[in-house]
């Protein structure tokens, strides 16, 4: 079966912007916030909503960084082939700030579990919310609820959602692949 | 880059592939990281224990793995052999098939026999890291000194090596040669000819007995300590050399060796330092030196380790 698009560029586009200015109408000029991109798709995401809120309001003082939840996993140990660690790179406090944490895909909400354990290690934040372009409803395995969603789409365990980036080559789109597609 | 490592044990360099060390490499980047953000730990080994087994004196070696342990979040139990059953007679392996029976994952092991990791590998059943055999390997320690000395002067790949000193009593010389070669290093041994060991040019290393050669030569250097405990119970009859002066005049890095080799390698030092014996104190704190940055970097080499080996651990 042809993998399904779920978002074209154009699309995309239209997304991207409309999370952009939710994130202003709740953070006016971002002097508490700071965005925090979950490795690895997370971070291209957060780098994109970054200079985009940049480019819409270039007045605002936004702190970014990325974060690598490897050592936080809860799957430590079960998987057969373990997970390479990727970088965190977060050179400020989150101590009383609101994060906004970005990540492309929320499925089951493990990886938002463990990025709240991670987090911790860089202070007591005031607020975390949680922003992501694909919600696949449900696939929750822990009660994580996102305030900022792209699209949410209806896909069943077996099926697989790629968010390909401009960086793959490819235009930024989204793509459902059936397990059947391969 | 696989994402585990070849081996199931850390017993000596020599088992380990390029990969394995780059590997170890990657993910010591990362612990580096979380040492030094405001808190210093991560919940990976939340259920894992370990024992660290020290059959021989250790400060710093011990140190750096309990504190590698602890910042994984591993349980750990300390045993050392002085005031223990070893000295009313328990066989090794009886002493850790005892410990093990309590449960344990993994073992942290100092033993002053050459190969008794590999001894314990053959007869018990848990995972092993190797924290010193004797005169034979001490695997985190090459891995540490290389790790340093790659922070300093990118990829090893091509570069000069020289390690000086006490070469035939020394583990750390011979898991620096296996971690620096398997890395493209060129390596050099300098000392007198009865610390250096007859063959040990078969392993590929160069052999100078001239140390203002080799610090010209080298793109850094491994100042080993003088093991006066060592040479006390193999060569009682027959000295090494003369006397710690004899040798200072001669092995001593200080600052006219490295005006006369007209170069500034990179120091390395794995401690504990003898003052005033193999290197000046002027050296041994100034600013080629990395003496400091190995001890950081000790930690997370080992926490990269046990992090790796402990993913083979099945619940």
């Amino acid at each position: 079966m042809k993998p399904k698009v779920l978002l074209d560029k154009k699309l995309f586009e239209l997304i991207i912007n409309r999370l952009c200015y939710e994130l202003i109408e709740n953070h006016d000029d971002f002097r508490n916030t700071v965005i925090i991109g979950i490795q690895p798709r997370g971070v291209v995401l957060a780098e994109l909503i970054y200079r985009r809120l940049k480019k819409i309001a270039p007045k605002i003082a936004l702190q970014y960084g990325a974060l690598d939840i490897t050592f936080f996993r809860d799957d430590f140990r079960r998987r057969e082939d373990p997970v390479l660690a990727n970088t965190t790179k977060i050179d400020f406090l989150i101590e009383g700030k609101r994060v906004i944490l970005v990540d492309d895909v929320l499925f089951t909400g493990r990886t938002i579990r463990s990025a709240f354990d991670a987090l911790l290690a860089f202070g007591r934040p005031d607020a975390i919310e949680l922003l992501v372009l694909i919600e696949r409803r449900f696939s929750l395995q822990v009660p994580v609820n996102p305030k900022y969603v792209g699209k949410s789409v209806d896909s069943i365990a077996s099926q697989r959602v790629l968010v390909k980036w401009k960086i793959d080559g490819e235009p930024d789109k989204v793509i459902l692949h059936t397990s059947t597609d391969e | 880059m696989n994402n585990s490592l070849s081996v199931k044990h850390l017993l000596g360099i020599k088992q380990l592939t390029p990969e394995d060390i780059q590997l170890i490499f990657h993910h010591a980047e990362k612990f580096k990281k979380v040492i030094n953000q405001p808190i210093k730990k991560v919940p990976s080994l939340r259920d894992i224990t370990i024992a660290n087994l020290f059959f021989e004196n250790s400060t710093r070696t011990k140190l750096s793995f309990e504190l590698a342990e602890k910042r994984l979040s591993a349980d750990i139990v300390n045993f050392s052999s002085s005031g223990s059953s070893v000295k009313k007679g328990e066989t090794l392996i009886d002493t850790v098939n005892n410990i093990l029976s309590m449960k344990i994952d993994m073992v942290v092991m100092r033993h002053s026999s050459p190969g008794a990791p590999h001894f314990l590998k053959e007869n018990t059943n848990t995972v092993i890291v190797n924290a010193g055999d004797g005169t034979h390997e001490h695997p985190t320690q090459g891995l540490l000194d290389s790790f340093s000395i790659r922070e300093k002067i990118g990829d090893l790949k091509g570069k000069k090596v020289a390690i000086v000193g006490d070469i035939k009593h020394s583990r750390v010389a011979l898991s620096n040669i296996f971690c620096l070669q398997k890395q493209g290093a060129e390596v050099m041994v300098c000392g007198p000819a009865t610390l250096i060991p007859r063959h040990i040019k078969e392993l590929g290393v160069q052999v100078e007995y001239d140390l203002v050669k080799a610090v010209e030569w080298a793109d850094a250097v491994n100042m080993l300590r003088i093991q006066i405990e060592r040479q006390a119970s193999c060569d009682k009859e027959v000295p090494n050399f003369p006397s710690l002066r004899e040798y200072s005049n001669l092995y001593q890095l200080n600052k006219e060796v490295l005006i006369k080799a007209k170069n500034k390698p990179l120091i390395l030092h794995p401690g504990p330092i003898n003052r005033g014996v193999e290197i000046t104190t002027e050296l041994a704190d100034g600013e080629q030196s990395v003496v400091l940055q190995q001890v950081e970097n000790g930690v997370a080499i080992r926490m990269a380790v046990i992090y790796l080996l402990a993913s083979h651990i099945k619940r």
